[in-house]
Order: structure tokens, then sequence, then C-alpha cells
């Protein structure tokens, strides 16, 4: 595809280095190709690009700064937490500059009453929960990237993790933010206490991909951490089998910590790899956690064994120590580095559809294995319907992205098309712009660009991002789908 | 009733800039500023359109009444768990809240403290906007980032933004047991001791405090319920569902009088020094207070909180907002939002802030 680099935007690199030097001091602004190299991408390493400048603010001042000077210029503005992103949010804009949040790094108050944490937002997702274990508390959203990620980019992003079906997004963990706006005015929204007056625009600002404002301070709900989690690991001879299983937990009235599945091809590159003692045999093992007080746990745990039983689960496995569980955990949290182990590429998809599809969804992927040539091994958060294929491919080889990037849209419009969206907790960034077109009709997409300038009228928060154009649309020239109606179903379609 | 009948109605309003009033049983009239435009009911726009209990979700059109919707999830085991009040009889006939209100006035029952609030369960709608649009958000799946949260933005919106034509919410299992506890406590022990237990991996899914005594609800795994009773103590109340049905529906006499005041505030928050405290709720978070109050909104804003006039008689509702002003800078993006969807202000103007 090709990346939106819109033309409108046209300050001189000169003058805007010049204006920025008046608001930043020498070690907080980048000029120089070899210094801005390293923010030409973020963790979707396919779309690269330089912005003209990078800007390091070490307060909320220079924030103010930055970001007035640049809505007087003219000049498009990009938001970067530590880059970890998978959908190319952060991806400079080549007339842009990136404003990188990584000095905002310091926890400002724990407070283990009120349980909850005020962070800046280049604090590390890990480090709140870290901070937060002496009083027996944790941040219960875990995405995988969690070592890395910051805080800043899970509220742009309304990250996810392992535990959300029980736990919640970032949406449903953070209380307050402080954002600034593209003119450089500072709004407070939600707050300490519940349900704050107006609209609920926190709502709105988590996942909103760095579009609406820049978050300068987070406030997280902290929760106490269970007791004792254990966890269950079943095979499945069949695929089918394993996502009836995963429908029956739901049905016996259990909301697990974490549901996960993998496919046998994910199995077979992370057990050499992990060592987690996965059944290699299975078409596809369910990961099933139980935490909370040690008698709901036995509880449920007992409750889980006997449904997976009933389900025809080949095999059952139930954690015996802390040390098993973790094991257990490895590979499935090892997916993404071991399928890369085996593959010189490879690229994550993260379409949602309802769980009773999966095995439609996956008979379809191993068609498209066939149609495109490439390998494709799946992990899916089972409970939430979250499916992260990992399409193989080798990046050296004439045309293989070009087939991985069309298998990639094939899975995301199938998505679509089975009653789900295109993305589940990475983003749509400048990756899935085109899919958008195939999940929203043209008024919908309107009202998300008037939303846009009722925060940003210039258009100058990370263009061409999250939203595509109509115009774009047009040219991308695919069907709109939604909730798996087609519009006209009584025509045949070629 | 059908979803052209309404994108009909508003068009019809958008073009002759006639303001409505959207109203689905009424049983939240109440609540919010004053009323005031053409009533556009929607009342008959019923009906559950998809119901899948083992994927979590259920969309129901905008009329549906909570208790249709509440009866079908009971069948499976499930429930809405932010268990969201009905207020039936608050209106002569009034068979109480449609789904669609619910939504709209984002109100949220005792589960609150464990579960969520409503815009916690939201996961998509159909919106019918200002100029008579129907436009899709959010889907039926339970992740879901293509696009800003719109879904979630308009719970609580009050119609301002739209008729919220269909709503699909995330619905939970219902708790396998229950136990309610009582304490002899006054209000700032009460709070205390929440804090305590609320830092602790205790089952509590409501608590409700009332002139010198605290109820604390316990709900999940037997074993768990069992153990958590065992280390709070209190006494243990039978038949404790006709208690909480009383919170949740405000029949309860904490909430009797002719003004009440909703105070959210953090929920550790000390005393804000006013008189006519009724009830506390949500582990400290919400607390209820009687009778006219000259200092309330300074008094909850200088705990960090914010003040409700929830119910007021007529003469008090017209000069007095019923909800926190908002600063400058966040009037005017409420204003510029309510222009993205409603570019006339014809959608239940005056009832969330009367500035639009």
């Amino acid at each position: 595809m090709t990346i939106p680099n819109n033309e409108v935007f046209s300050v001189d690199k000169a003058s805007l280095v010049r204006r920025l030097k008046l608001h930043l001091p020498p070690h907080c602004l980048l000029v120089d190709e070899e210094d801005l190299r390293p923010y030409e991408c973020d963790g979707l390493t396919a779309y690269r690009q330089l912005p003209l400048a990078v800007c390091l603010p070490e307060n909320e001042g220079q924030v103010i700064d930055v970001l007035r000077a640049c809505h007087q210029l003219g000049v498009p503005v990009v938001a970067r937490g530590a880059g970890t992103g998978l959908s190319g949010g952060a991806m400079p804009h080549a007339r842009g500059v990136v404003l990188s949040l990584a000095r905002f790094n310091r926890i400002l108050r724990v407070d283990p009453l009120a349980r909850l944490a005020v962070v800046q937002p280049g604090v590390r997702n890990l480090a709140v929960s870290e901070a937060a274990a002496p009083h027996g508390l944790y941040y219960a959203p875990d995405p995988s990237s969690q070592i890395a990620c910051t805080l800043g980019g899970n509220v742009a992003e309304n990250s996810g993790g392992v535990h959300c079906l029980k736990y919640g997004l970032t949406v449903h963990n953070v209380l307050r933010i402080r954002v600034v706006s593209i003119e450089g005015e500072v709004f407070e929204i939600g707050s300490e206490a519940p349900d704050a007056p107006g609209y609920d625009l926190l709502a709105l600002l988590i996942g909103s991909e760095g579009m609406l404002g820049v978050v300068t301070e987070v406030t997280v709900k902290l929760v106490p951490k269970p007791e004792l989690a254990q966890v269950v690991m079943a095979s499945f001879n069949d695929v089918a089998k394993a996502g009836e299983a995963v429908a029956a937990i739901i049905a016996a009235g259990i909301i697990p910590a974490g549901l996960e599945m993998m496919d046998k091809p994910a199995t077979a590159a992370v057990e050499p790899f992990v060592k987690a003692g996965y059944d290699l045999n299975a078409e596809a093992i369910l990961l099933c956690e139980s935490d909370g007080t040690p008698e709901e746990v036995v509880e449920e745990i007992s409750l889980v064994t006997e449904v997976l039983t009933r389900a025809g689960a080949s095999h059952i496995s139930v954690s015996q120590s802390e040390a098993e569980r973790l094991r257990f955990w490895a590979g499935r949290k090892a997916a993404f580095p071991a399928v890369g182990r085996i593959t010189p590429d490879y690229y994550c998809m993260d379409g949602t559809i309802p769980r009773k599809r999966l095995a439609e969804m996956l008979s379809a992927i191993a068609g498209m294995e066939k149609k495109y040539g490439l390998r494709c091994a799946n992990v899916f958060h089972a409970g939430d319907g979250n499916l992260h294929p990992l399409i193989m491919y080798d990046a050296a080889k004439p045309g293989e992205w070009e087939r991985a990037e069309a298998f990639g849209a094939e899975i995301l419009e199938l998505s679509v098309a089975l009653g789900g969206s295109i993305t589940g907790e990475h983003g749509v960034g400048v990756e899935k712009i085109n899919q958008m077109c195939v999940q929203y009709t043209t008024p919908e997409l309107e009202a998300f660009h008037r939303v846009k300038a009722a925060f940003d009228e210039g258009g100058l928060l990370n263009p061409g991002k999250a939203v595509p154009s109509l115009h774009r649309c047009a040219e991308y020239g695919r069907m709109h789908v939604h909730r798996g109606d087609l519009k006209f179903p009584e025509l045949e379609r070629f | 009733m059908t979803l052209d009948d309404i994108v009909q109605a508003v068009r019809a309003a958008h073009d002759s800039h006639t303001p409505l009033r959207i109203r689905g049983a009424g049983s939240k009239d109440f609540y919010g500023g004053m009323l005031s435009g053409e009533v556009l009911s929607v009342a008959g726009y019923r009906g559950i359109v998809a119901y899948e209990p083992t994927e979590l979700y259920i969309t129901a059109r905008c009329g549906t009444p909570l208790a249709d919707l509440e009866a079908a999830l009971a069948e499976k085991g499930q429930m809405l768990a932010c268990e969201p009040p009905h207020f039936s009889g608050a209106s002569a006939g009034s068979a109480g809240a449609t789904v669609g209100g619910c939504v709209a006035a984002g109100l949220s029952g005792p589960r609150r403290q464990q579960a969520g609030a409503v815009r916690d369960f939201m996961l998509g709608v159909k919106l019918v906007d200002g100029t008579g649009q129907a436009l899709n958000f959010g889907g039926q799946v339970m992740k879901n980032v293509a696009g800003y949260d719109v879904s979630r933005l308009l719970a609580g919106s009050l119609g301002t933004l739209g008729v919220l034509a269909e709503v699909t919410l995330k619905v939970l299992p219902r708790p396998v047991a229950e136990r309610t506890l009582v304490f002899a406590l006054d209000a700032g022990e009460s709070i205390a001791r929440l804090t305590q237990w609320g830092g602790q991996p205790l089952p509590i899914s409501a608590s409700f405090w009332h002139d010198g005594q605290l109820w604390l609800r316990l709900s999940g795994a037997r074993a768990a319920v069992e153990a958590a009773a065992g280390k709070l103590g209190g006494t243990v109340v039978a038949e404790a569902d006709s208690l909480w049905q009383s919170v949740r529906e405000q029949t309860h006499p904490a909430f009797a009088g002719g003004i009440l005041w909703r105070l959210a505030l953090p929920s550790t928050a000390g005393d804000p020094g006013l008189d006519g405290l009724r009830a506390i709720e949500w582990g400290g978070a919400v607390r209820w207070y009687a009778g006219e109050q000259e200092a309330v909104r300074g008094a909850a804003a200088r705990l960090g909180g914010h003040a409700v006039l929830y119910r007021a008689p007529e003469s008090l509702r017209c000069r007095e907002d019923a909800f926190a002003p908002l600063s400058p800078a966040l009037l005017a993006l409420h204003r510029r939002l309510k222009k993205a969807f409603d570019p006339r202000g014809i959608l239940n103007p005056g009832r969330l802030y009367a500035e639009f």
C-alpha cells in the first residue's frame, strides 16, 4: 500500500527547527538524519518514514509550546511512547515532527488506600504493577509488550492483554487523563470520583490513536492481586471442538482470568523454543486460567476441568505450582518471537470475530495459505474472540511482503463479514486504514471526521492514520460489509 | 414502530428546526436538566434483536423494557452487571426504564463498585444522529478498537447526541452465591472499613450505609463467599435481595425526601462537612445528601469530586443545574461535539447542560 502523506503540509525544515529551538533545549531536539533514524518506524517495521524532527520534551510546558508552534506553522505532530505499537500508529509523517513522551517517565503517586496510581505517559506498563506490588495491588491490563510499552501508548491504543475478558481493557482501568490539545490547551478528563460530569470523553480519547490530543498524565485504577492463580491446559484433536469448549466454559457461568488458544503450527513453533510441555499432536491447545481466593480457584478449576472433559479434550493438565503455571504461559507469551525464529519475517494480524465463527475463520485461513503460498500460525485470545494470525514471509524475496499484506487484508475483511472487527487491540494506525472502508459506511466515517475536527480542526495530529479519508476509500474501492450483512444480499457477486 | 419511523421523525425535526424530547418510558424524567421540546416517543421501537449467551452480548431496540431484557438474561443465568435502575412506577402506569433510556442516562446500581458502570458494558450502538442518519458504531464483539469509541461516549449523554435506536451490551453470568452482611458502624468508620477491605482480594459486590448500619454484599463462587464472610464477621442478613432491590430502585427510605444530592467523590475522601447525609454507596465513592445545600458544589470539588442535583422540585431545578459546571475549555469542546452529531441542536436541548 502507499503511505498516506498529505501534500498540504509544507513547512520548510529550517524554519521549523528555528522555531522549535526557541522552546526546547538542545538535548531535547533531534534534527540530524542519523538521530532521526531510530524513530522511522514503530513495531510495524514494514512501514518506515523519517520525520523532519523529533522533540523530546521534559515537562508539560514544553509539550504545550511544541504543540502551539506546530499549530501555528501547520506542522503535523505524531506522538510516540515506546514505539512498540503494531499498526504503525507512531510512524512519523514526512513533513511533521515526532513528539516523544519518553522523558515523561515518573510515577508521580501510588495511593494504596484509594487504589490508584498517577503516572506520566512514558512510564512502562509493567513498572506500574511493580510500584503497586508492595501494597498487594497491580495494574490489570497486561499487553504482551508490557515490559516495554508505555501507559501513554496504552491509552492511545486502548490496549488489552491476556486478562482483559475478566479485568477489562485500558478504557476500564483508567480514571483520569491530562490532555494537551493541538492548540496547547490543557484538559482534565475524568476524575478519581466516578461518573465525571458531561460526556464520557475518557471513553472517546482512549483508543483514539493520538488523533485527538497528547496525554501528559494518566491516573489508573489498581486492583488487589489475587491470592492464587492456576491454569488448565487442554488438548483438542479438532479446532472446532476447541472453539466449542470455549463456548461451553462461558455457558457454565465462568469468566476465566485468561482463556487462550494456539493452533498446531503455533505450538510447533513455540515448543522447541520454550519447552512449555505443549502437546504437539494436538490440533489446538487451550489455556484457561482461574484466579481469586484459594477456595474460589479450587472450585473453578474443578468445574473447568469437568467442562473441558465433556467438550472432548484429549488431554488435560492443571498447573500444580506457580513455576508450572508460568511455564504453561511462557509458550503463549513467547508465541510471536518463537514464530520469528522459524521465519525471516512475520506479519501479525488482529481481527476479532464472534467465537462461534472460529472454525470457519481458521479453515478460511488454511485456504488463504495455499492461495498466497505463505504459512500462518494462529494464536487466539479465545475468551474475547481476538485472533492473531501470524503470517510468515521473507521480506528479502520479491513479492512476498505484498502477498503477506494481501493475505492479511483478506483476513481482516473476513473478520468484518463474520460479524467482527478489523482490530481488537492493535489499532488501525496506518496498517488497516483501507479496511476501515470495509467496516464503516461513508456517513459513519464522516462522523469520525467531525469528531476529529471537534478536537483538531486543522487535522495536524497524526494525519493519515486511524480514519481514512473518503477519497482514500473510493480509491480502495472495497465494498462495505457490516456485521455479516452484505448490502443487497439477493445479488450475486463475482 | 420501525427504525425508519425514528429516522423520518428526526429528519423532519431537523428540517423544521423543531426541538425534540426523546422519551422511552419517562422513568427518568426527574433526572438532568429541564425537559423541553416535542416528545419523540421511541417506546414502540422494541424487542431483543440478538442474544448470544456464550458470546456474552445482547442487542436490543431502545424501547425494550429493561425488565424484559433482564428476564431474557435471567433465563440463561446471566445479568446486566451494572444493575441499572428501572424506576418502575416513577410515572403513572410506567413499566419502568427502557434499554435506550438506561444507556442514555448511564445510571448504574449497587454492583457498579465491583463490575463497572453502564459505559463499561457498551459494545455497540445504532445511532440516529441529529440529521436523521442511522449510524453504527462498535459492534457485538468484546474487543474492537477500529474508529473512535462513539458507543461508550453515548452512555450518559442523555440523548443529546442522537437517538440510541439499538444498543449492544456485554452481559455476564450471575454469581453462583451471594451473601449479605450487616455491621453497626457510623459513616466515618464505614468509609475507613470499606477502604481497608477494598484493598484486599475480597468478593465485595455492593455496599450501602444508612443510619448507623453498613450492609455489604459478597458475590462469587460459593467457597469464596463463605471464606470471605468468615473473615469479615458482621451479621448475616437473610432475604437480602429486597434490600439491594430497594437501593437499586431508590425505594429505600434513605432516598426519601424532596431534594436529593448525589456526591461522587474519591472513595477515600473525608467528610465534605455537609448536613443531611442519607446514604453511602460504591465503597464510599457515592454519598447521598438530602435537602437544600448551599455549599455542595464547592465541597464536592474540594474533595476532588462533583455533585449532581439528583431529585428536586421544579422550582429548584429551574434555577440550579443538575450537573457540576464544566470549565470553559471543556464546555467549548462539548459544544463542538454536540454540533458534530446534532448540528441544529434539536435533540434534548438543555437536558445535559442549559448551554446546549
